[in-house]
């Protein structure tokens, strides 16, 4: 069977363009979920309202994000046998049980207590309440422990036989499928980055308000956590990378040739290029900016050990270099600058200057979205790196594609981009009309006053300015009583 | 129609199960969806709305089991019949992202309140008709060339799947006007109740259309339906149907609380093993049966330990959840 070429392309751009854009969410609310938790959790040690109320505005805007998760998530679930029809059916029997996990063990663990954690506090009580945030919290972080599973085995593929038709068959030991190579590193390196990616919208929203206040204790405290994350985080996340790229050396060396732009091979040391513009029609780098050797020593920890160049790699199972080697440098570039911040956040904080630094404020504010760049960067270097395989080194991406006339994955593409610029975009700017409010005492929750229905017929205030507040006077958070 | 109980016969049922509880329990969501526009804006739209608020996201995961589960058991099947109603698989999701972004999105801002329930609605009739035409198509056969599917991407289109299309559609406003009428209070209610009386006749009429239509496509539904002894277990399932919707009638005119919508949950169960005569044990008919498309044992017993162990768990929290939030849902929001 042979696919069109042109709908080869249009199915390529169609799974990057919807995974690119779902991933967005998850990456947010995995770490949104637990910051969730630890809030709740700090409320319920310490009884301050201060956490309740940061609760409760950060509950609002993960009600939008995990909606907008969930339905691009569904998408992608069914976009591997839309257009990836062959790819399925060859490696179903081994994907497809993860797959299946992951929705027994997390999709409906976040589902099923989603609704009790968004509006059911008055209804359960505090204890039970905790309990769900802590459900879902913990359903996020399985999610990506199946999912990434599944990709680390498209990466590594262990533990399988090939059937004589040419399909992979689970071999005798599911655990060696689950765990392959490259899969602890992958994980734990992108949970961290979903964690570093929450922190700096967190920090980002927290300096926002604090130019405008520098007193406003809700921001001052979403601000200092943030912080903590990133001086802390930061640094670990850079030797995780670093870990997870002498992985992915060992295992899919063509990869890190990309990540690097060795086109050729260096028998005595190889230099790390900081810059270049990689020709892959002359196969060689221009312009380059090179620390000399520098390459080998971060890989081998030897500045002369011989490093082999896409030269050793038969041409047709060469990655495209452009966009892993600028892929790559933007992830690395962003983790440093997150590095960076934290450390300076370290300083305001020793000279007692972490609340009315302006220049720090704003930088963090720059900073929000870096988390984002950096996590769509990462799966850029990785899936474009594993090119051209589905399954590295045994499933050709040309031999995995549904046999589609190119009329129809083209069509579906732009309904794709239309909608989901629109609705998502949309989504957003929701989201930016949130954090706009500043974060205030009696923080209203999402069950409280946005939909009572009461409202829609007068006069509608925006959605955390609640009329009642004022009037509400009671100085410790009540969990309202039931009707 | 032997019955082996072998690991494929018990993946088929898992698969059919979970596509009965996404097609019951995010049909009353769909049909809610479908029926919105009929409610006034304000107070009644806004406890329709809650009635469905914390479930939703529950009800439709149980559409990516259907369809994971569908890839992880029978990937033969899903490498065969997604792309085959390609297009219509695309509009159901981009349905499903409008309907499901509407809960939170037509909060954010009362300006943008009509264009989102009215994204509300659409988005969940192009998700229902959708479903109902995926059905159709698959039930009108699909062309396979070797492991692939081998037609063109409009072969879905036909009167046929237009036809289960708006039956689906009837049969989700059906649930989804059953289910308001046990969530919401005053003339939302009465509006329930008379949507209610109008879906069921819609629904019935479809049903009948449908289960005529569909024997006089081919040789084998003819023969599964109408020759001996199938018949004398197939003729129950149209009896009872009839007396289900006889006594559907009934419970709307008493204004029973839980009882129309229990009904038309036994409708739907009755519909699905109408299915289950017609395709048993193909999954795309004539060509793929369920051990053609099976994954390998190795697959199936990993995956059937998991079920095992996690649906029980699985139902009994979402069942806790509907317990938390029972009864009415009052007009004042969450409560």
């Amino acid at each position: 069977m042979v696919v069109d070429p042109t709908a080869l392309v249009l199915a390529r751009a169609q799974f990057a363009f919807t995974v690119s854009f779902h991933f967005i969410f998850p990456a947010f609310s995995i770490g949104l979920a637990s910051f969730l938790a630890v809030l709740e959790g700090r409320w319920l040690l310490t009884g301050r309202a201060l956490y309740l109320d940061l609760y409760r505005y950060w509950l609002k805007i993960f009600a939008i994000v995990f909606a907008m998760g969930v339905v691009s998530g569904i998408v992608m679930s069914y976009q591997f046998g839309t257009n990836w029809a062959v790819f399925s059916d060859k490696a179903g029997g081994v994907i497809g049980p993860l797959m299946a996990y992951e929705v027994l063990t997390a999709f409906f663990l976040e589902a099923g207590f989603l609704g009790v954690m968004l509006f059911g506090m008055r209804k359960v009580g505090k204890g039970l309440h905790f309990a769900a945030t802590l459900m879902v919290a913990i359903g996020t972080a399985i999610s990506a422990f199946w999912i990434l599973s599944v990709n680390s085995w498209m990466q590594t593929p262990t533990g399988f036989v090939m059937s004589p038709d040419g399909r992979f068959l689970p071999g005798p030991s599911w655990w060696d499928i689950i765990f392959n190579p490259s899969f602890p590193y992958r994980l734990v390196h992108t949970v961290i980055a979903a964690y570093l990616t929450t922190a700096f919208i967190v920090g980002a929203v927290g300096a926002w308000h604090l130019l405008k206040d520098t007193a406003n204790e809700h921001a001052r405290k979403m601000f200092s956590m943030a912080m903590w994350m990133a001086a802390l985080v930061a640094p670990v996340q850079i030797f995780v990378g670093d870990v997870h790229g002498l992985n992915t050396l060992e295992h899919q060396p063509a990869k890190v040739m990309a990540m690097e732009g060795h086109y050729q091979s260096h028998p005595d040391g190889a230099p790390l290029y900081l810059f270049g513009i990689p020709n892959d029609r002359e196969q060689r780098l221009d312009y380059p900016v090179a620390i000399p050797k520098a390459s080998s020593l971060i890989l081998t920890h030897d500045p002369n050990a011989p490093l082999d160049g896409l030269d050793t790699i038969a041409p047709e199972d060469r990655p495209p270099v452009w966009i892993v080697f600028w892929s790559f440098r933007i992830m690395v570039g962003i983790g440093f600058a997150m590095l960076a911040l934290g450390l300076w956040s370290l300083v305001a904080r020793a000279r007692k200057r972490l609340y009315d630094w302006r220049a720090l404020h704003r930088t963090a504010i720059v900073m929000g979205p870096s988390g984002l760049v950096a996590v769509i960067a990462g799966w850029v270097t990785t899936e474009v790196g594993r090119q051209p395989f589905t399954v590295y080194g045994l499933l050709r991406t040309a031999d995995s594609a549904s046999p589609l006339a190119a009329p129809a994955v083209a069509a579906s593409l732009i309904a794709f981009v239309v909608v989901y610029t629109a609705v998502f975009g949309i989504g957003v700017w929701y989201i930016f009309k949130l954090m706009s409010h500043a974060p205030h005492p009696h923080e209203t929750g999402i069950e409280q006053t946005e939909r009572a229905p009461l409202r829609t017929a007068g006069i509608t205030p925006g959605p955390t300015q609640n009329p009642t507040r004022e009037q509400d006077g009671s100085p410790l958070p009540t969990v309202e009583d039931d009707r | 129609m032997a019955v082996n109980a072998d690991l494929t016969t018990i993946w088929a049922l898992i698969i059919a199960f979970a596509v009965f509880m996404y097609v019951v329990m995010d049909g009353f969501d769909l049909g809610i969806g479908i029926l919105f526009p009929a409610f006034a804006p304000g107070e009644e739209r806004d406890q329709a709305m809650n009635a469905i608020a914390p479930v939703w996201d529950g009800n439709e995961t149980w559409l990516v089991l259907g369809g994971g589960g569908l890839f992880a058991a029978f990937p033969l099947a899903y490498a065969i019949i997604l792309p085959a109603t390609y297009p219509l698989i695309i509009a159901m999701l981009l349905g499903l992202v409008f309907r499901g972004v509407a809960f939170e999105f037509r909060w954010r801002d009362p300006r943008h309140r009509a264009f989102w329930d009215w994204a509300f609605t659409s988005g969940s009739l192009v998700a229902a008709m959708t479903q109902g035409m995926i059905l159709g198509a698959l039930l009108q056969g699909i062309e396979v060339d070797g492991r692939n599917y081998g037609g063109g991407w409009l072969d879905w289109l036909s009167p046929y799947s237009l036809l289960t299309g708006l039956g689906v559609v009837a049969g989700y406003a059906l649930l989804g006007a059953c289910f308001l009428a046990m969530k919401v209070e005053g003339r939302a209610e009465d509006h329930a109740y008379r949507l209610a009386g109008k879906a069921a006749w819609a629904t019935l009429a479809l049903m009948v259309a449908v289960s005529l239509y569909t024997p006089l496509l081919d040789g084998q539904y003819w023969r599964r339906w109408f020759t001996m002894p199938n018949i004398l277990f197939a003729a129950n399932v149209p009896i009872v149907t009839g007396i289900l919707f006889f006594a559907l009638g009934r419970s709307l005119r008493k204004r029973r609380t839980y009882r129309p919508f229990l009904i038309a949950l036994g409708i739907f169960l009755l519909g699905m093993i109408g299915l289950g005569i017609s395709m048993w044990p193909f999954l795309v008919p004539d060509t793929v049966t369920i051990w053609d498309a099976a994954a390998p044992e190795r697959s199936q017993v990993f995956m059937l330990v998991g079920v095992a162990i996690i649906m029980p768990i699985i139902l009994a929290y979402t069942g806790w959840s509907y317990w938390v939030f029972r009864g009415k849902v009052g007009t004042e929001g969450y409560h």
